[in-house]
């Protein structure tokens, strides 16, 4: 296959994955920001947590493969985002290893002082990364301070105060606004009486702010000058950051949007999708596919508007990476690109399988009588 | 300390804590999935309860395996984001495709295996268990097929245009010889680790005369498991033995602590004391040909001393800067064809060249001082992989020895008669970790100073960020996972203590009490 389609299909791929991660892991990480807020005594709280309990280490494996995807199809931005934002990073690990705990050890032990501590592992588990992945996006639009040397060596000058600025901040809140939407769909997929009917008062609030955040950022996006790379694209060239030149125009990143009106459809299908998941809260299963679709149309807005670029530079903006110059040799593409066609299909045969063996709400005497529930 | 010493410090520290759980995951995974069989095959509930009881433990180390993993997938990015960038053209392949077929499948059916006992089918259930069992299993394939290639580099080479390696025969490097041993050594490795937890329990258990038929059954299939197992690994350490022998000699000469080539067939050396300053070994207690044998395979090819090894890196050193000087010409001009060309034929050692860079940062003007010294620190730590070793092997001899008497006893109904031997299968708990963990250090350590064997000094291979930094996020790993572990190990004792009966809520041995429950 031509190497200029392989960087596009991996670029696409990534997209597909992030996609992936926010629709599965979304869910579970709104549902533990949730959990403490609507679950008032500790057998709601329970029920609360297992609804996710089976599901969410598969769900995590999302995360972890889209760290192992960025790796294998985009070393050069595994590299530098990952060591750019470090202390970021550090942040989401040290809360996500939290989670196992909180789901795992919480209810083993009966002294309410050990449950509380976990029940707030898990919120700060839920909150920190929903905080941070959006955190991280809102930067990609304004550039962060890097460059290379001659051996392709990065160097950078990020540190995490600079990465919290406010627009990163609002885009965090996008995020954050999101999850928590998906979170309370799910739950109201998954619970019946009170715990049901608090997670659908809490629907159009979450509905409400995230279209507002949304449009809110969109607006402030309109004002923020976009990357363009000025020097002729290779599409099959070297993998070399440093060949190319970048401008930092006075245009905006809705350039793309302008050459092709039809992606437009992303931005208004998540602001739709949140609208009809609130009018469709009382058939439940309808709402949560609502839900779903906003992370969708979230990443693709970014995803599109930022194209080709992955990781701007501001302070040395040749040094951007783009889908073009980070990407792996046409071999590793190839050949992972085969992996993906052979065993997604089968992660989503199963998966499902493992979901349709689970369907149904949790109740609170389920709990109460097994000695395995969470 | 500099971002170099901490990051490995912080590596070793992460690498090591996710291998306590890792190899109990890969052991009792297969356990559950024998026992589990028994019962599918025989119908008799106490099994099933078998299954359930040492399923709780597996859960709690089970978490611990999964929170401690995260780190380790993305510390490659965080913390040794030159090492990404130079292969990860390579190395990130083995990383995705195990996430893609060994993650998914493990941590989509754990919750099954918990959750699923009255949603599915006794075979569905038994279905299940063994998915979970080759998904840990395959995890751990892949993830040594990527380990191996940083012990021997095969399939890749360096792109001048890219300035990074990249992979030429993906065949190579996955049917690179070292991560088949590895992985047959390494997986035989968690079962042993398995099998001695399941027995040193169930012995505790007879000890104290509680839940005997859970503890004698338990005891069986750990015997028999274990006694395979332990075998498997002393085959297949000796096999790593000989494929490192191939491929790392320094390796080899470093934990034989032999500072001159012996003359062929070479001695193995039981024990001895390494002398650093004199560059000798004092005390030495030696086999005959035993050495010769395990590293050539043969009685007529001689394994070479440090002393040599040093000598050879010397002309790799002096080769490989003939391809760096090439490599600037081509950095200056990338026309260049002739440059390309003297490039092309030095690339092997280029990452010899490399090494000086520890030495001097204008490395195109290196004095033979300087060449003495780079080739003087591809010496990795004598005495540490000397010791680690053969405490490592020890261990390896005795497990085999206490598999075969368990094993022995239990075909005889005769384990609970010794008490002194229950004993010591209960004091033995401990010692499979620190054999396995030793491993580790021999493998990691005995590479130093590469990071990629013969491709990349570890120095080089870290991110540019601050010492600050990299404190911070070190403490911060040593401290929450210090707080996981004692909740980890606090919940484990908890229920070894409570025992099968007060777990799953009734009494495990009595048929009627089962036969009643068996709806739930
Ligand atoms: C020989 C086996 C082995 C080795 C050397 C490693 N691991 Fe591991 N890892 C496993 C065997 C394993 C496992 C048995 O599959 C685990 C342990 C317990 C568990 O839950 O799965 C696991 C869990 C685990 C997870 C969580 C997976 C999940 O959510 O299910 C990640 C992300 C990693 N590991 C990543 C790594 C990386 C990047 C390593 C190298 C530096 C590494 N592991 C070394
Ligand atoms: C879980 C089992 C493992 C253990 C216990 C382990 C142990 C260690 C130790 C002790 C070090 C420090 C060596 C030193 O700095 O002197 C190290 C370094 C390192 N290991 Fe491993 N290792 C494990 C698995 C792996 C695997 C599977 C990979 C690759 C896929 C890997 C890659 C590295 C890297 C990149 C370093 C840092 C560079 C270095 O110091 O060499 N390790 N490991
Ligand atoms: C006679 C017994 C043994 C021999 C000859 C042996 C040999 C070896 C050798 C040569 C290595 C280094 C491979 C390399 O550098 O790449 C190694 C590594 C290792 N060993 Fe052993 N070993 C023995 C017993 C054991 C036992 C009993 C355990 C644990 C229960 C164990 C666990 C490991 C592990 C985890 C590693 C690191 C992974 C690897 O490199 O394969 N070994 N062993």
């Amino acid at each position: 296959m031509d190497y200029e389609i392989l960087r596009l299909i991996w670029w696409a791929l990534l997209g597909i994955l992030l996609i992936g991660f926010a629709i599965m892991d979304g869910f579970d990480l709104g549902t533990a920001i949730l959990s403490p807020l609507l679950g008032k005594t500790d057998l709601e709280r329970r029920v609360i947590l297992n609804t996710v309990g089976p599901v969410w280490e598969g769900n995590q494996v999302w995360f972890i493969l889209g760290g192992g995807a960025i790796f294998a199809a985009f070393p050069a931005l595994y590299a530098a985002s990952f060591s750019g934002f470090y202390l970021a990073m550090f942040l989401v690990l040290v809360t996500l290893i939290l989670r196992p705990g909180g789901f795992k050890y919480r209810s083993k032990v009966e002294a309410s002082a050990w449950r509380t501590f976990w029940d707030w592992a898990l919120f700060a588990g839920g909150l920190v990364p929903s905080l941070v992945f959006g955190v991280a996006f809102g930067n990609l639009f304004l550039g962060v301070p890097f460059s290379y040397d001659s051996d392709l060596r990065f160097h950078s000058d990020i540190t995490l105060f600079s990465l919290l600025n406010p627009f990163a901040l609002l885009v965090g809140l996008v995020s954050l606004s999101m999850l928590v939407l998906h979170g309370a769909s799910w739950l109201n997929l998954k619970t019946e009486g009170v715990i049901q009917a608090r997670a659908r008062s809490v629907m159009p609030i979450a509905a409400a702010a995230f279209i507002a955040l949304f449009v809110l950022a969109g607006v402030w996006l309109t004002q923020i000058g976009a990357y363009h790379i000025t020097s002729a694209i290779a599409g099959d060239g070297p993998s070399n950051p440093l060949l190319k030149t970048v401008s930092v125009s006075d245009g905006n990143w809705f350039a793309n949007f302008g050459v092709q009106p039809l992606l437009w459809i992303s931005p208004l299908l998540a602001i739709a999708a949140a609208g009809l998941a609130v009018l469709a809260r009382r058939t439940p299963m309808l709402a949560f596919l609502c839900t779903a679709l906003v992370p969708a149309g979230t990443i693709a807005t970014a995803g599109f508007a930022l194209f080709p670029f992955l990781l701007p530079s501001s302070s040395d903006p040749n040094a951007s990476l783009t889908l073009w110059d980070a990407s792996s040799s046409k071999l590793t593409l190839e050949v992972m690109l085969g992996a993906v066609v052979i065993f997604l299909p089968i992660v989503l045969a199963y998966t499902a399988w493992v979901y349709r063996v689970l369907r149904g709400p949790v109740r609170g005497e389920d709990i109460s009588n097994s000695k395995t529930a969470y | 300390m500099d971002v170099v010493e901490l990051s490995r410090l912080q590596f070793a520290a992460t690498a090591l804590y996710h291998f306590l759980f890792v190899p109990l995951t890969l052991g009792l995974s297969i356990i559950l999935g024998i026992m589990e069989t028994v019962y599918v095959m025989t119908g008799r509930e106490i099994w099933r309860d078998i299954v359930k009881f040492w399923g709780v433990l597996f859960g709690i180390n089970f978490a611990m395996g999964v929170a401690t993993g995260i780190t380790m997938e993305f510390q490659f990015g965080t913390n040794w984001a030159y090492y990404s960038q130079y292969v990860g053209d390579i190395f990130g392949a083995p990383l995705a495709i195990e996430g893609l077929m060994a993650f998914f499948l493990e941590a989509t059916l754990v919750g099954l295996f918990f959750f699923g006992w009255n949603k599915l089918s006794r075979v569905q259930h038994l279905g299940v268990t063994w998915g979970l069992a080759m998904g840990t299993n395959l995890s751990a394939l892949w993830i040594l097929i990527a380990n191996g290639w940083m012990q021997n580099p095969t399939g890749a080479a360096f792109n001048v245009d890219t300035m990074r390696m990249e992979v030429t025969d993906f065949m190579a490097v996955l049917f690179n010889p070292v991560a088949q041993d590895k992985f047959v050594h390494t997986v035989s490795a968690g079962y042993v680790v398995g099998s001695v937890f399941v027995l040193a329990i169930s012995a505790w258990y007879l000890l104290k005369g509680r839940h005997v038929e859970l503890a004698r059954r338990s005891m069986t299939v750990a015997a028999s498991f274990g006694l395979a197992s332990a075998l498997s690994v002393v085959v297949l350490g000796d096999e790593s033995g000989y494929t490192a022998g191939e491929h790392q000699k320094m390796k080899i000469a470093a934990i034989e602590a032999m500072w001159e080539t012996e003359p062929a067939p070479a001695s193995f050396t039981l024990f001895g004391l390494p002398n650093l300053k004199d560059h000798k070994t004092e005390y030495e207690i030696k086999i005959p040909w035993a050495l010769g044998l395990i590293v050539t395979r043969s009685t007529d090819q001689e394994v070479s001393g440090i002393h040599q090894l040093v000598d050879h890196a010397k002309l790799r050193i002096d080769d490989g800067l003939i391809a760096y000087r090439a490599l600037q010409q081509i950095k200056a001009a990338p026309k260049d064809e002739a440059a390309r060309i003297t490039f092309e034929e030095h690339a092997g050692n280029l990452g010899y060249a490399l090494l000086l860079k520890r030495v001097r940062s204008d490395i195109e003007n290196a004095t033979p001082d300087d060449i003495q010294m780079a080739a003087d620190s591809t010496i990795p730590d004598v005495p540490v992989l000397f010791w680690s070793f053969r405490i490592m092997v020890g261990l390896g001899f005795y497990f085999i020895a206490l598999f075969a008497l368990a094993f022995y006893f239990s075909a005889k109904s005769r384990l609970d008669k010794y008490r002194s031997f229950l004993w010591v299968c209960f004091l033995t708990l401990p010692l499979p970790w620190i054999a396995a963990e030793l491993g580790w250090i021999v493998a990691e350590y005995g590479r130093q100073p590469w990071v990629i064997e013969g491709v990349l000094p570890t120095h080089l291979g870290v991110s540019s960020t601050s010492v600050g930094n990299v404190w911070f996020s070190l403490m911060g790993f040593v401290v929450f996972y210090s707080s996981l572990l004692i909740a980890d190990l606090y919940l484990l004792q908890k229920y070894i203590r409570l025992g099968p009966d007060a777990t799953l809520g009734h009494a495990v041995a009595t048929p009627s009490n089962a036969a009643l429950q068996a709806g739930e």
